[in-house]
């Protein structure tokens, strides 16, 4: 007796819980691995997973086995020109001539261990212990869409919503109803027919009755097989779908005084931030501001790598992100996230205006974020700023970046869990 | 007689497949293959690799390992270093062989005859797979094994699960019986005795570990002699039954870990014989249909090339060479029997004299009932074939600085490679012996492990000492693994609780 049995369509990933295990083994040399690649990737490049080596010793299983020594003989095939008694020189490899099964315990090996993570797990992995501060007060806002749900049937609608099945029930109903006294009249008749002798004195009665019975069958005939008024429609109720949206708004000094390194690591923090935001929300979009003396929306090429010169007036970024917001982002229905990227370089006379503008910005953002790119102490923004972190200190946060290894650490300090 | 092909095409069907498999069946049965009831599994690649990381095991635990090897398998699969085999195959009642769906159907019938006839007659048969294994009940202790292990992650956490069964697996390959007999129990069996064996268990290593003074008799003799008695060679059962600190649910682990070991064991015992087995059949059985007109030329001439290529053995000065290639030997070893018995040259009647001209069914049966891979070779590797391979055996002494070529394919050298091969075949051999020694039951309560050397090998320390602190977790207490030869302990490693 055989059986012949189709596992493809069975749930693949037998192995996914031994593959969890796995990970949360080996997190801490994920997460080096993780936050090593981010180098590579671009800010908006968000749909592919990565490729995470970790040193293989770390993951060996212990056993017992031999080690090279001692006297082993090997049989080996495949012989040519050796007779009994040769001597070969040993080969610069441990092992000898033959044993090659055991090639991967004698030997180094592989020194990594490379395998491959979806992007739903490296966003895990490097948004482990954060979360988005504020994030209840608008999840649920920005209703604007539909969906249309089945909600049983009518009695009018659009003729492509037409139920078949409905409407054939409702007319077989009607015309059960609508026949009934005159079946009942006709096998009445019928049977009177039946009985009725068959003679001369019968004759008028027999066509009379005839005639009835002709009348009630043509007009069963004319109850119609199906009326207007059978017809029934699927109905479909509009339900709107709950939806969560958000815009980031990067903001950056291009002035003279920002190099491209500096520009650099402001970029890492961004796309830090762009994939954070973006995991959260249904939907995401970027807001590029570069500002010197004049603040310009651009798209973000131009942001990361044109130059500018001149001075530096913060307020101008700031003024035009609260007229785009106020212009295309309602805060009923954008969660509105800021981040701005300096050198800490601002005209002295400016920092009262960008006071008073922060200020009225900030009741409209879920979260504003200032990172200082700096090797210098505190710079005039950071003053400027630092009075803003007690009064705000739930949506304002500020943090220094002195090179690439402090952004991720910054950003998890930003954003790492309340209470956490 | 003349028929009509099965099939032209090389696309399979499961009426196709059906077919196939029915006139295998029944050709298998003209030899006379006693077999399990098949079930035969179609898979895709990603099943592949889920069977191939759980020991092709069709249920089994959860641990990590499996995970890194599930995604090992998976990134060498994706970036084309290796393919994934056609088929695997599982010892149990029925014997379920998965199959890959993008085989052709060429190879599809190729693996029935492999895997469902003839891997399967080997399981049913060998003495090894009688002995030790019992295919009617693995599956079902597999379920109680998951399930336990599951129940012990909810009550004592993961973490502490994955403590004692990483231990464990460090020790698997010193986890079996080499020569008592095991008794075959069912899931219910299991799982009542699970319980009784919780408490009669601890009860007895309290015994043994009793504190309270016990009033010596006058004549006891003074010293007592080492505890255990005899050497142990099953670590894991004597931690099981001994080590003084661990919890019921532990010893209920570490007794799974080697009833898996033990379950495994006769298949890295048979390796070559299983192999050569199956392939002689395929071939067999194969040709048969081949005969009869049922499959046609096409056919066998792509089967002809899977075959060679599996049997195919590199020689020594190869790229592609990695060891004696066990499908090659195996085969060759099964075929040149058949030859022995059918068309014996003088040479087969001095070395084979029981077995020259003998019905060679008959033979070949009773090898495959009684041998594993050393008793094997040892009995029936015969020189024409050693000729043919061309082997020749090499020393690697590492007190000389070069290889010695102690015997090669001639008169002289037939017995000298003949027991060389079988020795490499000797599990005994290539694993290190390691037994337990000795244990400090009236001081420290260390336990000390002896590694008698074979041939002055030593343990590759590295991995040994990991191991060596596995066991110390298990123990509880000192644990000290001495590596002994002519009486000397050469090579010494201690783990003590306080660290090395």
């Amino acid at each position: 007796m055989t059986y012949l049995i189709d596992r493809r369509d069975n749930p693949k990933q037998k192995s996914a819980v031994n593959r969890q295990r796995f990970m949360r083994r080996y997190r801490a040399q994920i997460q080096r691995a993780v936050s090593e690649n981010l180098k590579g990737r671009h800010i908006t490049d968000n749909d592919r997973g990565e490729k995470i080596s970790i040193p293989s010793r770390d993951t060996n299983e212990p056993r017992l086995y031999h080690g090279a020594g001692g006297r082993v003989t090997h049989v080996v095939p495949g012989n040519k020109e050796f007779t009994a008694g040769d001597q070969i020189p040993r080969p610069r490899r441990g092992g000898g001539g033959g044993g090659g099964g055991k090639a991967s315990n004698d030997g180094e090996g592989l020194d990594e261990f490379v395998f491959q993570i979806s992007q739903q797990e490296f966003l895990d992995i490097l948004f482990d212990d954060m979360e988005l501060p504020n994030l209840t007060k608008r999840q649920l806002s920005g209703v604007e869409e539909f969906k249309r749900v089945k909600g049983g049937f009518s009695s009018d609608g659009a003729p492509t919503n037409i139920s078949v099945i409905r409407s054939m029930r409702s007319a077989t109903a009607r015309r059960i109803a609508l026949g009934a006294s005159k079946r009942t009249e006709l096998r009445e008749l019928e049977s009177e027919l039946e009985r009725l002798p068959d003679t001369e004195e019968a004759q008028p009665v027999r066509l009379e009755l005839e005639a009835r019975i002709e009348e009630l069958r043509d007009r069963l005939t004319r109850i119609p097989f199906l009326d207007d008024v059978d017809i029934r429609y699927h109905r479909h109720n509009k339900e709107p779908i709950p939806h969560s949206k958000a815009v980031m708004f990067c903001l950056m000094d291009v002035s003279g005084s920002m190099d491209q390194a500096t520009k650099d690591l402001a970029k890492r923090f961004y796309i830090l931030l762009y994939l954070f935001l973006s995991r959260n929300y249904d939907k995401t979009e970027v807001v590029f501001i570069r500002h010197h003396t004049s603040a310009k929306e651009v798209d973000e090429d131009e942001f990361f790598h044109s130059r500018e010169t001149g001075g530096t007036v913060v307020s101008s970024a700031l003024e035009l992100m609260k007229t785009i917001v106020e212009a295309r982002y309602p805060v009923s229905e954008w969660n509105i996230y800021g981040a701005q990227a300096s050198d800490g370089d601002n005209w002295p006379d400016d920092a009262g205006r960008c006071i008073e503008l922060i200020n009225r910005l900030l009741p409209l953002c879920q979260y504003y974020a200032y990172v200082e790119i700096t090797q210098a102490g505190d710079k005039p923004l950071w003053q400027t700023y630092s009075s803003l972190s007690k009064e705000w200190s739930e949506t304002f946060a500020m943090q220094h970046i002195t090179g690439p290894s402090d952004i991720y650490p910054v950003f998890k300090e930003l954003f790492r869990k309340q209470g956490a | 007689m003349s028929r009509e092909p099965i099939s032209t095409a090389s696309d399979w069907t499961f009426e196709l497949l059906q077919d196939y498999e029915r006139e295998i069946g029944r050709v298998a049965e003209q030899f006379n293959l006693d077999t399990y009831p098949n079930q035969i599994e179609i898979i895709n690649s990603e099943q592949m690799m889920d069977a191939y990381a759980s020991s092709a095991m069709p249920i089994n635990y959860h641990h990590w390992s499996f995970g890194k090897h599930f995604l090992g398998v998976q990134n060498s699969y994706r970036r084309g270093h290796m393919g994934l085999a056609y088929e695997i195959v599982f010892n149990s009642n029925p014997c379920i062989a998965y199959l890959m769906e993008e085989n052709t159907l060429t190879m599809q019938a190729l693996v029935i005859a492999h895997a469902s006839y003839g891997h399967n007659s080997f399981f049913k048969n060998n003495y090894l797979f009688r002995t030790w294994t019992d295919a009617e009940s693995i599956i079902d202790y597999m379920v109680f094994a998951r399930n336990f292990i599951a129940r012990c992650e909810q009550r004592h956490g993961v973490d502490e699960v994955e403590a004692v069964l990483d231990a464990c697996h460090a020790l698997m390959s010193h986890g079996v019986d080499r020569y008592k007999r095991p008794y075959p129990l069912s899931l219910q069996e299991e799982k009542r005795r699970q319980v009784e064996r919780e408490a009669a268990l601890q009860q007895q290593v309290n015994e043994l570990w009793r504190t309270i003074p016990v009033a010596e008799s006058p004549d006891a003799p003074q010293e007592k002699s080492r505890y255990p008695e005899e050497p142990q060679e099953n670590i894991l059962y004597f931690l099981e039954k001994n080590a003084p600190l661990l919890e019921p649910w532990q010893r209920e682990i570490i007794r799974i870990v080697r009833k898996v070991a033990q379950y495994l064991y006769p298949q890295r015992q048979t390796k070559v014989m299983n192999e050569g087995w199956a392939c002689f059949w395929h071939f067999h059985i194969l040709h048969e249909l081949y005969r009869e007109g049922l499959v046609n030329d096409g056919f066998m001439l792509e089967f002809l090339q899977y075959h060679t290529s599996v049997i195919y053995q590199p020689p020594f000065d190869s790229p592609h060479y990695s060891g004696i290639n066990p499908y090659t030997l195996g085969y060759a070893m099964m075929q040149d029997l058949k030859r022995v018995c059918e068309s014996p040259s003088e040479e087969d009647r001095i070395w084979f004299p029981d077995i020259a001209g003998t019905p060679w069914q008959e033979t070949l049966d009773f090898a495959m009932r009684d041998f594993k891979d050393e008793s094997f070779i040892l009995q029936f590797l015969s020189p024409k074939l050693i000729r043919e391979l061309k082997l020749f055996s090499v020393l690697d002494d590492e007190e000389k600085d070069y290889l010695e070529v102690t015997a090669i394919h001639d008169d002289a050298g037939y017995q000298a490679i003949r027991e060389s091969m079988s020795a490499s075949y000797n599990l005994g051999n290539l694993e290190p012996n390691i037994q337990v020694y000795n244990v400090n039951v009236r001081g420290d309560r260390a336990l000390t492990l002896r590694h008698d050397m074979h041939q002055g090998r030593p343990l590759e320390r590295e991995s040994a000492e990991e191991v060596v602190r596995h066991l110390q977790q298990l123990w509880g207490f000192d644990v000290i693994l001495e590596s002994v030869a002519d009486g000397a302990v050469r090579q010494r490693i201690v783990h003590s609780e306080l660290g090395p």
